[in-house]
């Protein structure tokens, strides 16, 4: 790729010719070009996204302190089922009542769909906040943090999510739950492990109410 | 009849200055680039909406693979060899100079201690085939991965995040073992690990 160009068009006998050499770094700038490309997508692109949940110390203790300020309508429980299916009911659960347990999919027509509505007051606030954010440039980033969190604190249309994962969920499942807490702007979630009440709701949506007539009702 | 001839230009750029400054940012995209660790096993991260990024630095990871084997990787080397002296002192072992290079050298912890002597002697080629079948025992009569975690927090402070990368298919009562035995030791806030997906418009 190197020219080496004569200068003058003839050269005059017993002078040294002058010669000038040019390298074309054409093909080089290409490959630092393809190079640089790679780099930046390692850098920017791997960095995976982090989820952070704080799960409860010891979960006697903190269901005992969370019990008295949330009243039944507002506690949702998920139980999360085998096969990307999840289990709903609202408030507390109906052993006799094999109907008040809903089944639904992850997808944004299932679960997301009744999230949002179940919590329409603080979506619909959230939504406005948003909105405001992106007319007002001059909104902070802090103020929006301190904003969305008084609306998410409103202590009386906030909805409290319980996440009850079975033995035959998998961790996407878990992770798509509390994706979508994130999505509906629901603060306040727990993550619980099956109790026998939980075992028997199953069983009697299963069997369409038949195991519940013949099984002992467990202590609410 | 004298033709006027066109002139015949040398249309030559020079691409010197060009190449100076692709060669700078080169440099400067190689300097800041971070490599994962290489994992031992592959594992596919759930979507989520977060956008926070995982820390830089001070992080323990664990990882959870479908089968359930379980890894940690610590990203401060001075940590990695405290917490085998440690651990090493738990079992009656001592590590040679040569074994805790090799240590350092691996990016994920995933070794039963009683074989651990022997796998630090091997070659890192034949270490890293090794460390796929293996995984740090989980149960509750042998739980290695609570002491590690323990000596882990106990050499890097408070500030240190845990980090909880796992497959998608994991099943979750892999998962939750793992969250049980951090619970008991008082660990409570975790980052998990996740790739971004964008929000639904219209929230």
């Amino acid at each position: 790729m190197a020219e080496i160009q004569q200068s003058g068009g003839e050269a005059k006998k017993g002078k040294p010719k002058k010669q000038l050499l040019r390298v074309d770094f054409t093909p080089m700038v290409d490959m630092n070009m393809l190079l640089i490309t790679f780099f930046m997508f390692c850098t920017t692109l791997s960095k995976p996204q982090v989820m952070d949940i704080a799960m409860p110390a010891d979960e006697k203790i903190t269901r005992d302190e969370d019990r008295p300020d949330v009243k039944d309508s507002q506690t949702i429980t998920l139980i999360l089922g085998e096969n990307d299916t999840v289990f709903y009911y609202d408030g507390a659960p109906k052993f006799d009542d094999y109907t008040s347990l809903k089944v639904t999919n992850y997808s944004p027509e299932g679960l997301r769909a009744y999230l949002l509505q179940r919590n329409q007051f603080i979506v619909d606030e959230m939504r406005e906040l948003r909105k405001e954010k992106l007319e007002n440039k001059r909104m902070t980033d802090e103020e929006f943090k301190q904003r969305s969190k008084e609306i998410k604190d409103n202590k009386a249309h906030r909805k409290v999510v319980i996440i009850k994962p079975t033995d035959e969920s998998n961790y996407k499942n878990l992770v798509d739950a509390l994706d979508e807490m994130q999505i509906c702007s629901i603060d306040v979630y727990a993550i619980a492990g099956m109790t026998e009440g939980d075992r028997f709701l199953l069983n009697n949506y299963a069997t369409r109410g038949e195991y519940g007539k013949n099984a002992v009702q467990p202590k609410k | 009849m004298g033709k006027v001839k066109a002139k015949k230009q040398n249309t030559f750029i020079d691409m010197t200055a060009m190449s100076d400054v692709t060669v700078l940012l080169l440099t400067f995209f190689m300097l800041t680039a971070t490599f994962l660790p290489k994992e031992p096993v592959q594992v596919l991260t759930p979507a989520s909406v977060s956008e926070v990024k995982v820390p830089e630095y001070n992080t323990m990871t664990i990882l959870i693979t479908p089968k359930g084997q379980v890894f940690l990787n610590l990203d401060r080397p001075d940590i990695k060899v405290a917490v085998l002296d440690s651990m090493g002192r738990d079992y009656g072992m001592t590590f040679t100079d040569r074994q805790k290079r090799a240590f350092i050298e691996d990016s994920h912890i995933g070794v039963p201690m009683g074989q651990m002597s022997v796998y630090l002697n091997k070659h890192q080629m034949s270490r890293n085939d090794d460390i796929r079948q293996m995984g740090i025992p989980t149960d509750s009569i042998n739980n290695q991965l609570a002491r590690w975690v323990t000596y882990a927090r106990r050499a890097s402070g408070k500030e240190m995040r845990i980090a909880i990368k796992s497959d998608q298919i994991t099943p979750y009562p892999l998962v939750s073992g793992v969250i049980k035995t951090l619970v008991e030791l008082k660990e409570n806030r975790y980052s998990l690990i996740t790739t971004l997906r964008a929000m639904p418009s219209g929230l």
